[in-house]
């Protein structure tokens, strides 16, 4: 019987969202770092300057500690698809096995071995492997992003599948629509981009504490400038690719996108709202549509149904809804004829359950595209939570914004530009709330980067699977209290691993650079 | 083994690397406490395949079936 509790959802829902948000505390600064210590090291192997080799060893250690403490942890989300998303986990088939085994294969073999290299391998290899090894572990590691989210854009839009009504399985049909769906693309350049702009305010904070302190002036105020040039170049590039992303769910997503703009009523030139009640013309019809008077349609449109400018007549929900349980009753009367099927024998009955067979297979197709509002009771189970998306959105932009006036600064400040500025003043002489600043907009970093997330998977609910598979309907018929009780098991298991991360992490900063890793 | 083969450099590197770590000792005794952890008491006590437990092998397409068609 299908699980209808709505409890199990919802505990289920706060696990793998609590093991998400933890697993992402780790990835961002292990891509954003990657790139910052290669950086480094690619001075070194130019410059042949010991100090260039001392700083690459103070960031690759710093690098190994978060690496240490998020390895595995991605791991834990797997184990909870076939526990409590067990019915998911049947549904989606190879689709989403076959990118999550690349990529435990590719982080095994190509991060363990390059990793190994790079902290074993100083004055053991040549500098010239050394340093192909120190990119290949950021290279390795930015390909394991890859793979999930891959997975991930396939779950926001299904493409390259057939779903087979025998297995109860979708079953893949092109490797490559799924390996470069354009979603897939625009969500890992998205992604990846906004993790190095962690690495970069995570470079520029440790940096400041450096100055703050007065230590190793020379080592903060050079790696300074690669930490602001590597997030700015980051925070322009993650604004343009979220150009793209935003695209990307008008077209697959739209109740995703009115959802983040708390749009209820949509129409063509709509403005982009800032808070509620200010809003930039025309800002949001460009965002979606690459034109300022593009069609964007509100929650309301998507319930009632709505005209696409070029002509297309988009369902109404109610209408998704009647498809859906088409779909459903004519897989479910598909697979009791199929059980028929095997107890008889005579040929004529066997002629006449084939093409009743065919009858329910062609009514399956006809209506699979709406298979998942078949499980939907209520119109508004398909309207996500507005304030959550709304804020969540403008919480991730917000703070990119400041990010970029003030990894530009930082910059600017580095070349020591506006000279008159910094004609009587030195980086290294600030009063202390300059330096407070990186510290306050560090973990202000890392809830943006949580907030995407947020806006990603918050925003397609009802849905595992976009218009596929509710969550309802993909959760194992488990007892709440079970998965309540594992929720809070890593709450406390994750809080300790986050301490003993901070703790060993600030340790060795306050130890600073040394000759060895 | 003579010491310029490949296969010695190997070893080399990986046996001098692990006798002469410092904070990756640290960190390997984390790794492998949280993998004991993941592996061991999670995956077994905590996070067993649902479908293995509650579907005969090669009948979990009807097992699925019957949780989500009956919506």
């Amino acid at each position: 019987m299908l699980s209808t509790l709505a409890e199990t959802v919802d505990w289920s829902r706060a696990q793998f969202a609590l093991t998400a948000i933890y697993h992402w505390l780790f990835v961002p600064l292990t891509l954003g770092l990657a790139l910052i210590m290669g950086i480094m090291e690619t001075y070194y192997y130019r410059t042949k300057n010991p100090f260039w080799r001392r700083t690459a060893i103070f960031w690759q250690r710093l690098f190994g500690v978060n690496f240490a403490m998020g390895v595995a942890t991605g791991i834990i989300l797997e184990f909870e698809f076939g526990t409590n998303w067990s019915n998911y986990s049947w549904f989606v088939g190879d689709i989403f096995g076959a990118p999550l085994a690349i990529e435990g294969i590719v982080a095994f073999f190509m991060e363990s071995t390059f990793v190994a290299v790079m902290y074993f391998g100083w004055d053991k290899v040549s500098h010239g492997f050394h340093l192909t090894s120190t990119w290949l572990t950021g290279l390795g590691a930015t390909i394991s992003a890859w793979w999930i989210l891959v997975a991930n854009a396939w779950m926001q839009c299904p493409v390259g599948c057939e779903f087979n009504p025998d297995t109860m399985r979708n079953e893949m049909v092109s490797f490559a629509d799924v390996a470069l769906s354009p979603i897939a693309v625009s969500k890992f350049c998205h992604t990846v981009t906004s993790a190095w702009i962690i690495g970069g305010v995570f470079c520029v904070a440790v940096c400041c504490w450096y100055l703050m302190k007065k230590r190793e002036e020379e080592m903060a105020l050079k790696s300074m400038r690669i930490g602001a040039c590597v997030g700015l170049v980051a925070a322009v590039l993650t604004a343009a690719t979220g150009h793209k992303s935003a695209q990307d769910v008008a077209a697959a997503q739209p109740m995703k996108l009115a959802a983040m703009e708390a749009l209820y009523d949509g129409g063509r030139g709509q403005g982009l709202k800032l808070v509620e009640g200010i809003e930039v013309p025309y800002a949001l019809s460009f965002m979606a549509t690459n034109d300022i008077n593009g069609y964007v349609p509100g929650v309301n449109d998507i319930i009632n149904g709505y005209t696409t400018p070029d002509g297309r007549e988009e369902p109404s929900a109610e209408e998704k809804m009647i498809r859906g349980k088409l779909a459903i009753v004519a897989l479910s009367n598909y697979r009791k004829l199929c059980g028929f099927e095997r107890t008889m024998d005579e040929p004529q009955i066997q002629a006449n359950i084939a093409s009743s067979k065919e009858k329910q297979l062609a009514i399956l197709h006809e209506n699979f595209k709406y298979f998942g509002y078949g499980y939907i009771k209520d119109k508004s189970e398909l309207v996500p939570c507005v304030p959550v998306n709304f804020w969540a959105f403008r919480v991730m932009v917000g703070v990119g914004c400041l990010l970029i006036v003030f990894l530009a600064a930082v910059l600017a400040a580095s070349y020591g530009f506006p000279r008159k500025l910094w004609e009587k003043r030195s980086l290294t002489s600030l009063p202390k709330w300059h330096y407070w600043t990186a510290f306050v907009l560090l973990p202000l970093a890392y809830i943006a980067s949580e907030s995407g997330w947020l806006v990603a998977e918050f925003g397609r609910q009802p849905w595992t699977i976009q218009d596929m598979l509710p969550v309802g309907a993909s959760v194992s018929n488990l007892h709440s209290s079970s998965v309540m009780m594992t929720f809070f098991i890593f709450l406390v298991l994750f809080t300790v691993m986050l301490a003993v991360e901070v703790n060993i992490m600030v340790k060795q900063i306050k130890k600073g650079p040394g000759e060895r890793i | 083994m003579h010491k310029n083969t490949l296969i010695y450099r190997v070893f080399d590197l990986y046996y001098d690397g692990f006798r002469n770590m410092r904070l990756g000792r640290t960190l390997w005794l984390i790794i492998l406490v949280k993998l004991f952890v993941i592996f061991v008491v999670l995956k077994l006590f905590f996070f067993p395949d649902f479908l293995k437990q509650h579907a005969e092998k090669g009948k979990e397409a009807n097992y699925v079936a019957s949780q989500i068609l009956n919506p």
